[in-house]
């Protein structure tokens, strides 16, 4: 398997650009589609969306394994930063990969990137396993399966989402540090409304664009 | 789509992406946002900060064995869900708001408040109150006091009170300091889910009706 030769501890996460399974992936999408040109040092950062499309299309259980091994540490983190014991951080991120597998069908790469999508797994899990409540989502806007998003769609919103990263990781310490802390459900709602937010005006456009085309595929049908 | 001009403040989609919001609050945001594109986008940005929060999270070491259990959790569920496709299934309540009145509209058991006004409350954690209106078309709503943050989303017909127009898809957020006397508009009766916190227990939540000047 592509996955066995990762180490279970990604705490140095990088060697991961090394994967087999990520170099492949990528160099299959760049003769599908236009390139990106990033110029930046993680230009051989593994394209997640990817491989969570071959986990969606081909049920690929070693697509599955390089995953999990990229994000299930940092989801145990997130939980373990979200008021979880380690005992209940392990056994949520069972629950939270195998259900990454399990609702694969519903990620949309024009609207989220794959960590984007496994955050909001991680936070609905951590909504019903620390405070036993249930989180009412919003009605889901499905693809018909004669719609299947444009390639351009969703690189552009991989790339948005990547300049937002950047965008984080630039922050002053402090103000980085009040936008994690909102995410893990670490603030009081007047700290919340005190958090200036980040410019999210680029990524937004593009997520609404991405809706205005759904809608009209389904007005079609 | 209709025109929707009243929207959630970024304090409330922060929240509801963040997932610290009590759950009638969830409701509220949820049934507007399935109304919203707008705010749907807004959502799924504050979504994709959560995500760019999750990727930088320096990784915690798993414990021996996490990677062979889920591999075989997801092993045993060997079909994979299908995508659920829920096309709108009630012209007036949403998806999300459906699964709190048993399924339908019809199913809402309303009591009468007075003045022809009716209401259901939801069942939702006790942190803060979900409820059902129904307003007579040309009906005054009397004066209510709210102590803290109340929001109001139209369903079915429209309201108008000092703050302007309210028609479906609309969500008014009130503070405290807001006293209002909604009218339901003449055409039609009004049908609205209404969501008001618990003030003692919940200080400070009103501050996210409150926009931003940063966003």
């Amino acid at each position: 398997m592509f996955g066995a030769t990762e180490p279970l501890d990604t705490r140095d996460a990088t060697p991961i650009a090394t994967a087999p399974i990520t170099r492949h992936v990528r160099g299959n999408d760049r003769d599908k589609a236009k390139p990106v040109t990033t110029g930046t040092a993680d230009e051989n950062a593994p394209d997640w969306a990817a491989v969570l499309i071959r986990i969606r299309d081909d049920r690929d259980e070693a697509a599955f394994v390089a995953l999990f091994q990229h994000f299930a540490p940092r989801v145990k983190a997130f939980l373990m930063r979200s008021g979880a014991d380690a005992a209940q951080a392990e056994e949520c991120v069972q629950d939270v990969m195998a259900t990454v597998w399990q609702k694969a069908a519903q990620f949309d790469p024009t609207r989220a990137s794959a960590a984007t999508w496994i955050f909001t797994i991680a936070r609905n899990r951590r909504i019903d396993a620390l405070r036993r409540q249930k989180r009412p989502e919003p009605e889901d806007l499905p693809w018909g399966p004669e719609a299947e998003p444009h390639q351009e769609d969703r690189l552009g919103l991989q790339q948005e989402t990547k300049h937002l990263g950047e965008a984080l990781a630039s922050l002053p310490a402090k103000q980085r540090d009040l936008i994690e802390k909102a995410y893990f459900g670490d603030l009081t709602h007047t700290e919340i409304a005190e958090a200036t937010g980040l410019p999210l005006g680029t990524i937004k456009s593009r997520i609404r664009l991405a809706l205005q085309r759904l809608r009209h595929a389904m007005d079609r049908k | 789509m209709t025109t929707i001009r009243h929207h959630l403040t970024d304090g409330l989609i922060i929240g509801y992406s963040a997932g610290t919001l009590p759950e009638a609050v969830n409701l509220i945001i949820a049934t507007h946002v399935s109304l919203c594109d707008d705010c749907r986008a807004a959502v799924e940005a504050h979504d994709a900060l959560g995500g760019a929060v999750l990727d930088g999270t320096e990784a915690a070491k798993l414990d021996e064995g996490c990677l062979d259990a889920t591999l075989e959790m997801i092993r045993a569920m060997d079909t994979p869900a299908p995508r659920d496709i829920q096309m709108p299934q009630d012209p007036v309540a949403p998806g999300p708001l459906l699964d709190y009145i048993g399924g339908s509209l019809d199913a809402v058991k309303w009591r009468p408040v007075g003045m022809g006004v009716k209401q259901a409350i939801l069942k939702t954690s006790p942190d803060a109150t979900a409820r059902l209106l129904y307003i007579p078309a040309g009906t005054a709503m009397p004066d209510h006091g709210h102590r803290g943050l109340e929001l109001t989303l139209v369903l079915q017909g429209a309201f108008q009170d000092d703050e302007g127009y309210f028609a479906r898809g609309d969500i008014e957020i009130a503070n405290a300091d807001l006293h209002h006397t909604p009218v339901a508009d003449i055409s039609q009766d009004c049908i609205c889910l209404a969501v008001t916190d618990a003030p003692l227990r919940l200080k400070g939540l009103a501050r996210l009706a409150q926009p931003f000047l940063n966003i």
